[in-house]
């Protein structure tokens, strides 16, 4: 897979380091190198981000070991596709190793050891080779210990650096990671130290990033791993929350932090924090009770134990129960004369009973994805024995090629989708998110793909879409295209993206359609009937269509001149808190108390409302399982703490000059363009605009942005762990968390930042009715369609430094879990879709906004023909 | 220490503000036309080697064929020349035993670039832009050619450094305003050829502008060294070239969404210089100068560009042909600069801002 990776921390790889590790020490001091090249692919396989590579051995050429290993790990795609981080204390060394990287390496380290003039030219020589570098907290007097001395030094050659023109962009600061519970007392701040300055550091040096050699924090527990583990888990914990973003770190030897045991976790806390005198001693004490420690616990017999293994199999996928299922599968594998038959024979059984189960309603989405958990599971412990069988020649029902479009992050339907289909028997190759159409087309042609699948929620996803299909039919493909995600629509496939390509392109509503469609698709005897009237169907959308006349939509002129009227009389008093507010950490729990349960279900493709569904008698018995589930989760979520909400709101003066809001904020004026419903209307319905519900002059506009944080090492965790189920448990709740947090903003902005609504009352369910006064439109959703209006919002908010939510090329928002929009506090703001628009508005709103035409139509189309 | 800095710069980016400008199409081609023979190549030199083909050495033994090729391009509409030495450095003039003659042959070429460009600008006002040209040379230092050795390297990079500030250094003296470093499929060619102009430039106390150009080697958008278009950029970013783009490979038609991916990523000004199509079974290029036109127009349209020229098969007609294609069309505007951390390996990476 080679999509870009825009991550938030950033992981690099450590063992092809000769002063990290023996194994690998031993490889190049023996020159093996072939092997040595392996232990880089295997770094990269298992989701190192850079690789570092350090050669600084006594014993060793280190210039001729650097260059020899850069060269040969050049010559492999899989490990050359990733960045190389050049790692020595020689200069001599590093340079030997810029000339002969090819990309953009990061050079590990440089420092004014021994003072700026030599600093700064080494500096410069980096940036001629085009490399980005880590700076150590390492002055003329020594090494930075404390937490003044690492912001002092990091500051210092920051300021030099950037005043040398070197871009901040490309500086990481390195500000030492010193062993602590050392029984030395010097020592005990350390970790305190490093998390603190880096908050510092990240604030006063703008755009510069932090990283760390993590494992000599737990130098002093050598040879007990799962306590070092923790150690390194619970530091890098809090650490990433200061705004550490990259780390040579062993990814596989890291523990999520809630997955750890309690005690052990409050003793790292302790001792990383420097909560108590003891710390120390009590960590070394419980240290005892780890060294050697079998962390699988003995587990009760049950009933079904004791049947036989197929029977066994089978139940744990219909139950969706995961404990056993690699003893199991190992169990079965010995009863057949290849692990395949394992898979075709008691998994699929077992996958087949499910299937049937879902197919005919009994069975419902949650379960089926715990199914697949156990599933993969299975698989994930037989691949080995099958590719070591080496066996060619098995095909499975089909191989289908999904992705995320490029610009989009959303991959909860994505998931559910692949998981439905893998369950019925298909391969999927899921190239993940933010997906370039090379890649899908590369993917789908290296794995003689039967069927490409493309996902996405937001509107310029539409765009990119097509530019998918335009690129497979300019390649000449003719594989079938399928459709999904939830701005997707029958319409947009039919008018837009069948049209931009000659093989069938098919629009699938949701899960549950797509096994039918694949299945039809890859079926010789169904599929031409199928594709021809699929084709038919959507010739007939596009007549239709076309009937459809221009003539319906009013001028621009005659839409304003039907505006809304409202009665400025009415308008709120000017806020009682102006200005910009910032929470950084908004209590879970809070939240928790007011989820609109409704889409969450809807989410997971049960059809109901909350709480009626929990007793549907359809639905109701899978409903409250996945309720139960959800709440557990939430549970360990609010209790130990694995998100983060972050929120800003503001408030600005404002006033309205034709269909844009003029904000006053930062002493400067900023103009918000909306857009106006051009559909003619029944006399006496106007057409609407935000516009409409400000007053020309004096009033107030209002914004915000919130976003639920933390949830990529816990997603990491459940991948790892092939534990789909939970990965789309967690982000459906975090999706959820988002939502509320909104919904809860919002009332504080009602209630006490505007004060309009003082003594406001309202029941969750008329929240989630909207019963109350004023609404929060949102970038990209139909009152104010246009998705590129998100960075002046998130300008103005300043919503980056506030929120930590970042804009992709889409503008989509990372974190997914994530929501914006305005504030109109007029009582008779009302939401409305903004629909379809003339030419002449596209015209008029790409000059009020500034921005060429085509940018214009690029951000609109789908509100134009 | 500071630059002096490139007025033709500062007066090419005003001008490419204003309008989408044209640089020339291919000498190859055109020389061909002309039927010289072996005695024209060698002139008066005494060398060993056959010279037929030595394109580059003829700025010195047949100076008014270049200066021919330079004036149709200028009278088709050309804002920039670029000088006919793509193979003119001591790596690929060993081929003809000619490697003592490799200065002089960057210093007439640039010569005759730099009259026929201000002959232009003087006629009609209009400003001419000479672009010294520096090909990848035949060797690589990413690629090993020896397949059982994949750690062997034919030559290395202070070599190949050196080799391009020679005649980085004898463009500049013959009058270049910019260097282009041109076809590039090794990325880490590239960057010494930067590193190499980097120096020449600290050396001479004056800004040396760079036009960085690679070439894709395959349909998913690689180049030989195996980047996407999107690491190269990261890769070459540090020399904050004057033009970034892509030249040779394909025609217009398969070069466009690669030309899109770059514009839409690069705060630079984007310069495309395609061949005139697919070689067809001869090995010749046979796109007519219409249908090139076609895709130009297509490409000014959506603004993807900033300059736009021709490569292999090209000829003055193709040039006119864009220059009629993109009169009167607005030229793509330059992105903001952002703070994101962009590294690469052969892939791209880029880091949460």
């Amino acid at each position: 897979m080679t999509t870009a990776s825009t991550a938030q921390f950033v992981n690099i790889g450590e063992r092809t380091n000769v002063t990290g590790s023996a194994a690998f020490k031993k490889l190049i001091m023996g020159g093996d190198y072939a092997k040595a090249v392996e232990v880089a692919r295997q770094q990269v396989e298992n989701g190192a981000q850079i690789v570092d590579v350090n050669m600084d051995e006594g014993l060793l050429d280190a210039e001729l070991a650097m260059t020899t290993f850069l060269k040969l790990i050049a010559a492999e795609p899989d490990i050359a596709r990733v960045p190389v981080m050049i790692d020595s204390s020689k200069w001599s060394v590093i340079e030997a190793g810029l000339k002969c990287v090819s990309g953009k390496p990061i050079v590990n380290s440089i420092s004014m050891k021994e003072g700026e003039e030599a600093f700064l030219a080494q500096a410069r020589k980096c940036r001629a080779y085009g490399a980005a570098v880590v700076v150590m907290a390492f002055d003329e007097v020594g090494q930075a210990d404390t937490r003044q001395r690492k912001v002092e030094i990091c500051e210092r050659a920051y300021k030099l650096l950037v005043g040398d023109g070197f871009p901040p962009e490309d500086i990481i600061f390195d500000p030492n990671i010193f062993a602590v519970a050392t029984g030395i007392d010097e020592h005990r701040r350390y970790a305190i130290d490093f998390i603190e300055a880096t908050a510092e550091i990240k604030k006063r040096c703008p755009h510069c990033h932090i990283s760390g050699g993590v494992s000599n924090l737990s130098f002093s527990f050598r040879g007990n791993e799962p306590v070092r583990r923790a150690m390194h888990s619970v530091f890098l914990y809090h650490a990433i929350q200061a705004g550490m973003d990259m780390g040579i770190v062993n990814a596989g030897q890291l523990d999520v932090y809630d997955a750890i045991d309690p005690v052990l976790r409050e003793a790292c806390e302790d001792v990383i924090w420097d909560r108590r005198d003891d710390a120390t001693e009590r960590l070394i004490e419980l240290a005892e009770s780890y060294k050697g420690k079998d962390a699988a616990a003995e587990k009760a017999a049950e009933e079904w134990r004791g049947w036989d293994v197929a029977k066994r199999l089978e139940h744990a996928l219909v139950k969706g129960i995961d404990a056993h299922v690699v003893d199991d599968t190992e169990e079965a594998r010995q009863h057949f004369a290849r692990p395949i038959e394992v898979i075709e024979g008691p998994l699929m059984d077992g996958m087949n009973v499910v299937g049937d189960l879902f197919g005919s309603g009994k069975m419902f989405l949650p379960q089926v994805v715990k199914s697949a958990r156990v599933m993969k599971k299975a698989v994930a412990y037989l691949l080995p024995f099958i590719e070591a069988e080496k066996v060619q020649g098995e095909r499975s029902k089909g191989r289908i090629v999904m992705a995320t479009v490029k610009g989009d992050v959303h991959d909860i339907g994505k998931n559910i989708v692949g998981v439905v289909l893998q369950c019925n028997g298909y391969e999927v190759i899921d190239l993940g998110v933010m997906v370039p159409w090379t890649d899908i087309l590369k993917a789908a042609n290296e794995n003689d793909a039967d069927i490409i699948g493309l996902s996405g929620l937001i509107t310029p996803s539409l765009d990119e879409m097509v530019t998918v299909a335009t690129e497979m039919d300019r390649a000449k493909m003719a594989l079938p295209l399928m459709i999904g995600g939830a701005t997707t629509s029958k319409v947009h496939t039919a008018l837009r993206i069948a049209p931009a390509y000659a093989g069938p392109v098919i629009h699938v509503l949701d899960a549950s359609r797509a096994v039918g469609v694949a299945s039809t698709l890859l079926s010789d005897t169904q599929r031409d009937d199928f594709v021809a009237k699929t084709a038919a169907d959507y010739e007939a959308v596009r007549k239709a269509r076309e009937g459809k006349g221009q003539n319906e939509l009013a001028t621009i002129e005659e839409a304003r001149a039907n505006a809304f009227v409202a009665d400025f009389a009415l308008k709120p008093d000017a806020p009682k808190q102006p200005g910009t507010h910032v929470f950084t950490d908004w209590p879970l729990e809070d939240l928790r108390e007011i989820i609109d349960w409704t889409p969450f279900f809807r989410a997971w493709e049960l059809a109901g409302n909350y709480p009626a569904i929990l007793d549907d008698a359809v639905v109701g018995e899978s409903a409250r399982s996945l309720f139960a589930d959800a709440q557990k989760m939430l549970d360990q979520i609010v209790a130990e703490k694995w998100l983060t909400a972050k929120g800003v709101a503001a408030l600005w003066p404002a006033r309205a000059e034709g269909d844009d809001v003029i904000v006053r904020a930062d002493g400067g004026e900023v103009r918000l363009s909306f857009l106006r419903q051009q559909i003619r209307k029944r006399e006496g319905r106007a057409n609407m605009c935000l516009a409409d519900f400000v007053a020309p002059a004096d009033d107030w506009l209002g914004g915000f942005a919130v976003g639920i944080h933390g949830i990529e090492p816990h997603i990491a965790r459940f991948k790892a762990d092939h534990d789909d189920y939970r990965d789309i448990l967690l982000k459906a709740l975090a999706d959820r968390l988002a939502e509320a947090f909104a919904e809860r903003l919002h009332l504080h902005v009602r209630t006490t930042l505007w004060g309009y609504a003082e003594g406001e009352q309202l029941t969750n369910e008329a929240l989630i009715k909207e019963q109350y006064r004023g609404i929060r439109p949102a970038p990209g959703y139909p009152a104010c369609p246009d998705h590129s209006q998100k960075p002046i919002l998130f300008d103005l908010l300043k919503a980056g430094d506030a929120t930590g939510i970042t804009l992709t090329e889409s503008f989509a928002m990372l974190p997914t879990a994530a929501v914006s929009g305005f504030y109109f506090g007029h009582p008779e703001a009302s939401y409305f879709g903004v629909a379809r628009i003339g030419r002449d508005q596209l015209e008029d709103y790409a000059a009020r906004r500034a921005i060429d035409l085509a940018t214009a139509e690029r951000w609109l189309r789908p509100n134009l023909d | 220490m500071t630059l002096r800095r490139s007025e033709a710069a500062a007066i090419f980016r005003d001008q490419a503000k204003q309008r989408i400008l044209l640089t020339d199409g291919a000498f190859g081609t055109m020389i061909q036309s002309y039927r010289l023979e072996e005695a024209d190549y060698r002139g008066s030199y005494d060398l060993s080697c056959d010279q037929k083909g030595n394109n580059d050495l003829l700025a010195l033994t047949r100076p008014d064929v270049i200066d021919a090729i330079t004036r149709q391009y200028l009278d088709a509409g050309s804002d920039i020349v670029s000088t006919n030495t793509f193979n003119a450095n001591i790596i690929s003039q060993e081929d003809y035993d000619a490697v003592r003659l490799v200065r002089e042959i960057n210093l007439a070429a640039a010569r005759i670039a730099r009259k026929a460009a201000d002959d232009y600008a003087a006629k009609d006002g209009r400003p001419r832009f000479v672009a010294g040209a520096i090909g990848p040379t035949n060797k690589t230092l990413s690629l090993s050619p020896d397949v059982n050795d994949p750690g062997y390297r034919a030559v290395d990079f202070d070599t190949m450094r050196d080799v391009y500030q020679d005649q980085t250094a004898a463009l500049l003296d013959g009058g270049c305003d910019f260097i282009l470093i041109e076809t590039i499929f090794d990325t880490l060619n590239a960057k010494a050829a930067i590193m190499a102009v980097l120096d020449e430039q600290a050396k001479r106390g004056v800004e040396v502008p760079m036009m960085i150009s690679m070439t894709i080697t395959d349909m998913s958008g690689r180049n030989l060294s195996g980047h996407s278009v999107e690491a190269f950029w990261h890769a070459v970013r540090h020399a904050h070239p004057l033009t970034i783009g892509l030249n040779c490979a394909f025609g217009a038609d398969l070069l466009r969404p690669h030309v899109q991916v770059l514009s839409g990523l690069a705060d630079a000004l984007v310069m495309i210089y395609p061949n005139a199509g697919l070689p067809n079974d001869l090995g010749q290029y046979d796109e007519q100068p219409a249908t090139t036109g076609g895709f130009i127009r297509d490409w000014a349209e959506q603004g993807l560009v900033n300059v736009v020229g021709g490569c292999c098969g090209s000829t003055p007609a193709h040039i006119a042909a864009m220059a009629d294609a993109v009169a009167g069309k607005p030229a793509r505007e330059l992105h903001a600069h952002d703070h994101r951390t962009r590294l690469a390996g052969l892939d791209p990476m880029t880091m949460a801002a």
